[in-house]
């Protein structure tokens, strides 16, 4: 089994400590935040600071070609969601100097996620605008979380529209199990869920009950 | 890698095409879907797990590829393979049936993969461990989507019940296939790739057994299985799937766009 796809490899790192299920349903008692997800402890904002990637931190100081590949890299867009970056999303999950070929490590969200291919392409192009040789790499682990959301992220989806995802939420596992979404619009917690799946893999469609405007969810995974 | 050394690359191949032609062949049955849901909630949903499968497909048909080690692509294996050649399980190819059929095949097919995943998530092969940790996370929304729909046509009208029950007679003779043994499967089991598929049949019960208790369905014994989805032969319905599902690859080989 040594030989392996040049684009898929998987990755050394164990990640970012605090990412990884809690197991718990952290749902806001009555009389909790009416902003929601405001309220609930973000597991990965406690150890990433927003404009920083995850594995970021395990690299203590980057070069300055490494710091300029990664910037241009991070500026990428998700084409589904164009307000927010591959960055804030932590999908893009390093960019390191290979000699003079910048190699930016880039993960999907969901296994079939269709944007895959053009968020990689998008990749290349920026870095080659940057002023350097691209070379993009496929990891699929570990898997994507929607813990790795930056908190800028978040508040971007939000602005957008969509509503943030629970952080570590169980709620999956259970059958009819309720997710307590804030409306992204009004902060209403009175939404109700339309549809388990939305416009794209990774969202759900809901209805806020106070000012009636059906949104996205960005599902918890 | 670990596993290269106590498996052969025939009996790994083996084993990563029937995983890969279960989530091609049902993942493309469920996409048949896509425009004919009884409603546009479904119309979305179908289509999205269809994609989650067809994406785990992809990823298992890559790495079946390079461990064969013939230079067939993923393409090559779904599109150029003939029907004695495929290798799913004869409930992933079944014709789709009314709604409630589709997705009590849905339901079984998820109950059975989710233990699946979770144990190869701790796979002594790198490369399965890093897809089964991403499939596993998928495959509990199909857990939960299927498994609602189960409970609220069990539990529905008079109409939707009967027809639920009808859906778990159809689907029974088809279950035990799921978790069959053979040489395959255990060389994979003995090397710590991936679980014996009998092992996995108390955490289906598990998973299938309040559901049906929610649901008000009762299990259905078979007097019989479907068996030999696993050595290629398969019911009529997979020739037409692939008829389809090939059409463009076969008329114009290697085409691309």
């Amino acid at each position: 089994m040594s030989a392996r796809s040049d684009k898929v490899v998987t990755a050394s790192f164990s990640p970012p400590a605090g990412v990884q299920r809690t197991g718990r349903d952290q749902r806001l008692g009555p009389g909790g935040s009416r902003q929601g997800d405001e309220g609930r402890a973000c597991l990965s904002d406690a150890v990433q600071s927003p404009s920083s990637d995850p594995s970021g931190h395990l690299l203590p100081a980057r070069g300055e070609k490494e710091e300029s590949a990664y910037r241009a890299a991070a500026a990428v867009v998700d084409p589904e969601i164009p307000a927010v970056t591959i960055a804030d999303l932590g999908i893009l999950r390093g960019v390191e100097m290979d000699g003079d070929v910048a190699v930016a490590r880039v993960t999907p969200t969901y296994t079939g996620c269709p944007a895959v291919l053009a968020i990689e392409l998008a990749v290349e192009t920026a870095l080659r605008e940057a002023g350097f040789e691209p070379r993009v790499e496929r990891v699929i682990s570990p898997a994507w979380t929607t813990d790795w959301i930056t908190a800028e992220g978040r508040e971007k989806l939000r602005a957008y529209g969509i509503a943030p995802p629970a952080k570590a939420s169980n709620s999956i596992r259970a059958l009819f199990g309720e997710t307590e979404v804030a409306c992204p619009r009004c902060g209403s917690l009175e939404t109700a869920r339309i549809s388990e799946f939305g416009s794209t893999a990774c969202k759900a469609l809901y209805r806020c009950q106070s000012c009636h405007e059906p949104f996205d969810y960005f599902k918890c995974i | 890698m670990a596993a290269a050394s106590s498996i052969s690359r025939e009996t790994l191949t083996a084993f990563l095409l029937r995983l890969a032609d279960d989530h091609l062949v049902l993942g493309h049955r469920l996409s048949e879907w896509c425009g004919h849901a009884p409603m546009l909630e479904e119309d979305l949903a179908m289509p999205n797990m269809a994609l989650d499968l067809i994406g785990q497909a992809r990823s298992l048909y890559q790495y079946a590829g390079e461990v064969e080690g013939k230079g067939r692509d993923e393409d090559q294996l779904a599109y150029m393979r003939r029907e004695r050649e495929y290798v799913n399980c004869l409930m992933a190819e079944r014709q789709n049936g009314d709604f409630a059929h589709t997705m009590l095949r849905q339901f079984y097919f998820a109950a059975f993969m989710q233990p699946l995943w979770q144990a190869m998530m701790t796979s002594t092969d790198e490369r399965l461990a890093g897809i089964a940790a991403k499939a596993e996370k998928e495959v509990a929304y199909h857990i939960r989507h299927a498994g609602e729909w189960v409970v609220r046509l069990g539990d529905g009208t008079e109409e939707s019940t009967r027809r639920m029950k009808a859906a778990v007679e159809a689907l029974a003779p088809y279950v035990n296939e799921l978790f069959e043994s053979d040489e395959v499967s255990r060389a994979v089991a003995e090397a710590g790739i991936a679980p014996d598929p009998t092992t996995l049949r108390p955490a289906f019960d598990a998973i299938v057994g309040p559901v049906f208790a929610e649901a008000g369905l009762e299990w259905v014994e078979t007097p019989y299985g479907q068996t030999g989805g696993r050595q290629g032969r398969h019911g009529e319905a997979l020739g037409f799937l692939l008829a389809e599902l090939q059409y463009m690859q076969r008329t114009y080989p290697g085409m691309t766009w």
